[in-house]
């Protein structure tokens, strides 16, 4: 299936990516082709086979609901690109 | 010190030939003198390496020393490391220090294996050549004008060179095992799930596997034993006892069942290439093996359903890079959509962000059933054929890539052409089956890796065929003319 740049420029957004123009006819050439390879996948019939999300068909574990480990606020915060007494600080969302 | 193998350097240390601390100061003064000329390292850690080196010198004077106490390895650069950036050779984790250690890394510490340093490798493991690092890319120790392979490459190109004796990779759709075919080295895959999956940096969650890189199978073997086993912190590690990989090394081959698949054997294989392999596939059954043809019918499916269902996983979990918890951030964001979208357009690099849209397109609402779920099914029909396969055969042997090592900047123009290499390694990664790569001669000077596939929990026979394989071959053995050049 062949994209065209309007689809590119829907994608991003849904990737939450910023493709400048100059570049979006490079990514709808280039993912065009790899959806034209994968495409080949759709000539055989699965029709019936159970889609394989785990090779073991191994469904999710759980663990009891106990404390495992103390509290790392500190050391995670430390981390991260702006903080402010114990918070994450991002560009104003509501006006 | 160098070009020893990882066996050696343990039986050195306990020899008291050196200690731990010596051979890491050579080893990082090593890199140091020649890593330029092919830049496998992204980071090196002389000063945890050297505090390590030291404990590790204290429990052997205390009398309490493992097989890896003391020897030095390379982890490939998404494993979380402790204190030490992991940047997953990423603009987004170029200042990024884990706050904790991957359960591998946890692993081999507590054996006392000392970590020299981060390798690099193509951007969050997306690629086959090791040419997508922001760090620039890998040069094949056996040609600089070669790629060393990826995603694995730095890896890859670190062991070959001897700068280390081991290194870890992980294998998604063949990243251990294609750079191990390109650097002449020993290579393995676990099965899904038996090397745990906590604290390195997630590429396509159902695929992952991490595994040993080495210059033989006695080697993988003693460090697959230290990565392996269940893990609770990974959903998906198997509850099982890890075996003892070392301990089938040296059974005899007779009556091993060899499959050849006539799909791994077609028009794109180098002629070259496939004589290698059956050079190896003769000598397999010189040693008392009984070789059969078989066929995997959906094989060729694997690319379009691994291209689906890699990128998809890809898309979901690199949504966490969002410019806030942590890695890079970009300048003066206006609102929080451009916070998320300049942070990771400038912090990706191209290869990266192909795939995100290639994923998000392939998960969006009215697309989700045609490429994903189909994808899945694709993906069971490859299951069911190494199933049957697997029923009438011990192991199934072929190429680990349809070519050596091709040249720097041949594939880099034309995604689709270098998705194609990763014909032969993909649909282990399907199956979840273990797969690995053991060397196998040399075409023009570069080297070429033996396919060995098993069934799953079957690691310890693929070892021990790769090991009897090496007892009467010494490919493995062979090393560049780069490295008779250091001065160790």
């Amino acid at each position: 299936m062949a994209l065209e740049n309007a689809d590119i420029e829907n994608i991003a957004v849904l990737a939450r990516l910023q493709v400048p123009a100059t570049e979006t006819s490079d990514y709808a050439n280039s993912i065009s082709s790899i959806l034209a390879l994968v495409d080949q996948m759709q000539q055989v019939d699965t029709e019936g086979v159970e889609p394989l999300s785990n090779p073991h068909d191994a469904t999710q574990r759980l663990r009891p609901d106990e404390v495992t480990c103390d509290n790392q606020r500190d050391a995670f915060m430390a981390i991260a690109p702006a903080t402010e007494e114990g918070l994450y600080l991002v560009p104003k969302v509501i006006d | 010190m160098t070009n020893k193998t990882l066996i050696q350097i343990s039986d050195e240390l306990s020899a008291g030939q050196y200690s731990s601390r010596e051979i890491t100061q050579d080893i990082i003064a090593d890199i140091r003198a020649r890593d330029a000329q092919f830049n496998s390292f992204i980071t090196v850690s002389e000063e945890l390496a050297l505090e390590q080196a030291d404990a590790a010198d204290a429990r052997r004077a205390a009398g309490h020393a493992e097989l890896l106490t003391g020897v030095p390895f390379a982890h490939k650069d998404l494993f979380c490391t402790q204190g030490l950036r992991t940047t997953c050779a990423s603009k987004m984790l170029e200042d990024f220090i884990p706050p904790y250690e991957s359960t591998v890394g946890q692993r081999l510490l507590a054996t006392g294996a000392v970590c020299v340093g981060k390798t690099n490798m193509d951007e969050f493991a997306m690629g086959s050549s090791n040419e997508n690092s922001y760090f620039g890319a890998v040069k094949n120790p056996w040609d600089l004008n070669a790629v060393p392979g990826g995603s694995s490459g730095g890896s890859a190109a670190a062991v070959a060179a001897g700068l280390v004796p081991a290194a870890t990779g992980t294998d998604t759709g063949g990243s251990i095992r294609q750079p191990a075919s390109f650097c002449n080295l020993t290579g393995i895959k676990p099965t899904y799930g038996r090397v745990s999956r906590f604290g390195i940096v997630a590429y396509a969650s159902s695929l992952d596997q991490a595994g040993p890189m080495c210059t033989t199978a006695a080697d993988a073997a003693v460090m697959l034993n230290a990565m392996a086993g269940f893990d609770a912190q990974d959903s998906t590690s198997v509850q099982q006892d890890a075996a003892d990989f070392t301990a089938e090394l040296n059974q005899p081959l007779a009556g091993l069942k060899v499959g050849l698949p006539k799909e791994f054997f077609g028009s794109g294989l180098d002629p070259q290439v496939a004589d290698c392999i059956m050079a190896a596939v003769k000598q397999i059954e010189a040693l008392g093996a009984q070789i059969v043809d078989i066929s995997l019918p959906n094989l060729e499916l694997s690319i379009p359903a691994y291209y689906v269902i890699a990128p998809s996983e890809a898309s979901s979990n690199l949504s966490r890079f969002d410019g806030v918890r942590y890695g890079y951030r970009c300048d003066q964001p206006e609102d929080l959509m451009d916070l998320y979208c300049r942070t990771r357009a400038e912090g990706f690099g191209k290869e990266v962000k192909r795939r995100i849209m290639v994923g998000t397109y392939a998960l969006s609402e009215g697309y989700y059933d045609a490429y994903y779920v189909k994808a899945q099914r694709v993906r069971r029909l490859i299951k069911d054929d190494f199933a049957r396969a697997l029923a009438q055969v011990d192991v199934i042997m072929g190429p680990v890539a349809p070519t050596p090592a091709f040249d720097l900047g041949s594939n880099t123009k034309d995604p689709v052409a270098m998705y194609l290499e990763d014909i032969y390694t993909l649909s282990a990664n399907m199956a979840g089956i273990p797969a690995m790569s053991t060397p196998a001669g040399f075409v023009n000077g570069r080297p070429v890796g033996l396919h060995i596939m098993g069934n799953y929990f079957a690691e310890a026979k693929l070892l021990n065929i790769a090991h009897q394989y090496q007892q009467v071959t010494d490919w493995h053995l062979q090393t560049p003319t780069s490295n008779t050049a250091k001065g160790a």
